[in-house]
């Protein structure tokens, strides 16, 4: 969280504090932040949408129209993502494949109305990335025991510490994927804006906009999920 | 008119943030290579394209971290500051 907060620089793509909190959490002061706050927003936006969804999924019909053609094109593309990879233990992933993919999906693309994307904040791509470490071991120790702590010490003792680094640095290369893929769209936007007369700010951006947040934004969430996927199957 | 010492480390943040953004290099080869294969496997198979579109695009962004290494590490370098 720390990285790039800073109080009283005001360039476009740092995170700008907009609240802080009475108390000091181990020390350090404790603030609600502008990605913070379009978290929150996001979350929202998708609860809002899970329950129109539930909603229509009860009534649904059998030719389906309007928002149903939505849901279902959602539904299955995730479903088809995770059956390619995991093949027979899909049911059980696609739960967490798909909150992960969406939230990150509308998370990435919240840079295009405006708010800071909040997946360009370390402080919010870490925890996805330690959820991940997390089902991974799980997962490991769930389907081979002490094998799983076993397999460290293979093919020789000598390798133990490599295993270990191996292993560890899972969610930081995930979450380090993920947030310097957007902050690097955040920053060249943000000097994009900053830089230039204002003449300029008007129709170029949208191509700027078209690569760093669509583009990139998409290939990220896919990516996330799709890593996500690939260690949890070599657990299996 | 000397240079004072927190200038000096400052500065030389300056250059090594420019220094690590050399990393670029080595992603935009090794995307590159991987976007050639990937236009010669659709040649010969246009049928698979949207498996290897995919396959390619996830090898490529597996290739671009050590890229994104070095501008994290220009990050922290420059806007961090860990040597004052």
């Amino acid at each position: 969280m720390g990285i790039l907060l800073a109080g009283d620089i005001s360039e476009q793509f740092m995170i700008k504090g907009v609240l802080k909190m009475p108390f000091l959490f181990l020390g350090q002061e404790v603030w609600i932040t502008d990605s913070i706050l379009s978290m929150i927003l996001i979350s929202i936006i998708l609860i809002i949408f899970a329950i129109i969804c539930n909603k229509i999924i009860k009534k649904a019909k059998e030719i389906p129209t309007g928002i149903q053609n939505v849901v279902e094109l959602v539904v299955e593309m995730i479903d088809n993502m995770v059956k390619g990879t995991l093949g027979d233990n899909a049911y059980r992933f696609r739960n967490y494949i798909g909150t992960i993919f969406l939230f990150i999906l509308v998370a990435n693309l919240s840079g295009l109305l405006g708010l800071r994307a909040p997946t360009a904040d370390y402080g919010v791509t870490l925890p996805l990335g330690i959820f991940t470490f997390i089902i991974i071991q799980f997962q490991g120790f769930k389907n081979s025991g002490i094998n799983n702590f076993l397999d460290l010490f293979k093919p020789t003792p000598i390798l133990f510490p490599i295993n270990i680094i191996g292993e560890v640095t899972t969610p930081i290369t995930l979450s380090l994927r993920l947030f310097a893929n957007l902050l690097s769209g955040v920053i060249i936007m943000g000097l994009w804006y900053g830089m230039i007369p204002v003449v300029f700010r008007f129709g170029i951006p949208a191509a700027l906009h078209a690569y760093c947040d669509l583009f990139s934004g998409c290939i990220q969430a896919y990516v996330f999920s799709m890593l996500t996927m690939v260690y949890v199957s070599q657990k299996l | 008119m000397g240079i004072s010492g927190i200038d000096f480390v400052h500065g030389c943040s300056a250059i090594g943030a420019g220094l690590a953004l050399i990393a670029g290099i080595g992603p935009g080869v090794g995307q590159g290579i991987a976007a050639g294969y990937g236009a010669s496997a659709v040649g010969r198979n246009p049928g698979a394209r949207s498996d290897i579109t995919s396959t390619m695009l996830l090898g490529q962004a597996v290739a671009e971290t050590t890229g994104l290494y070095g501008l994290v590490v220009a990050i922290i370098l420059m806007f961090v500051k860990p040597f004052d």
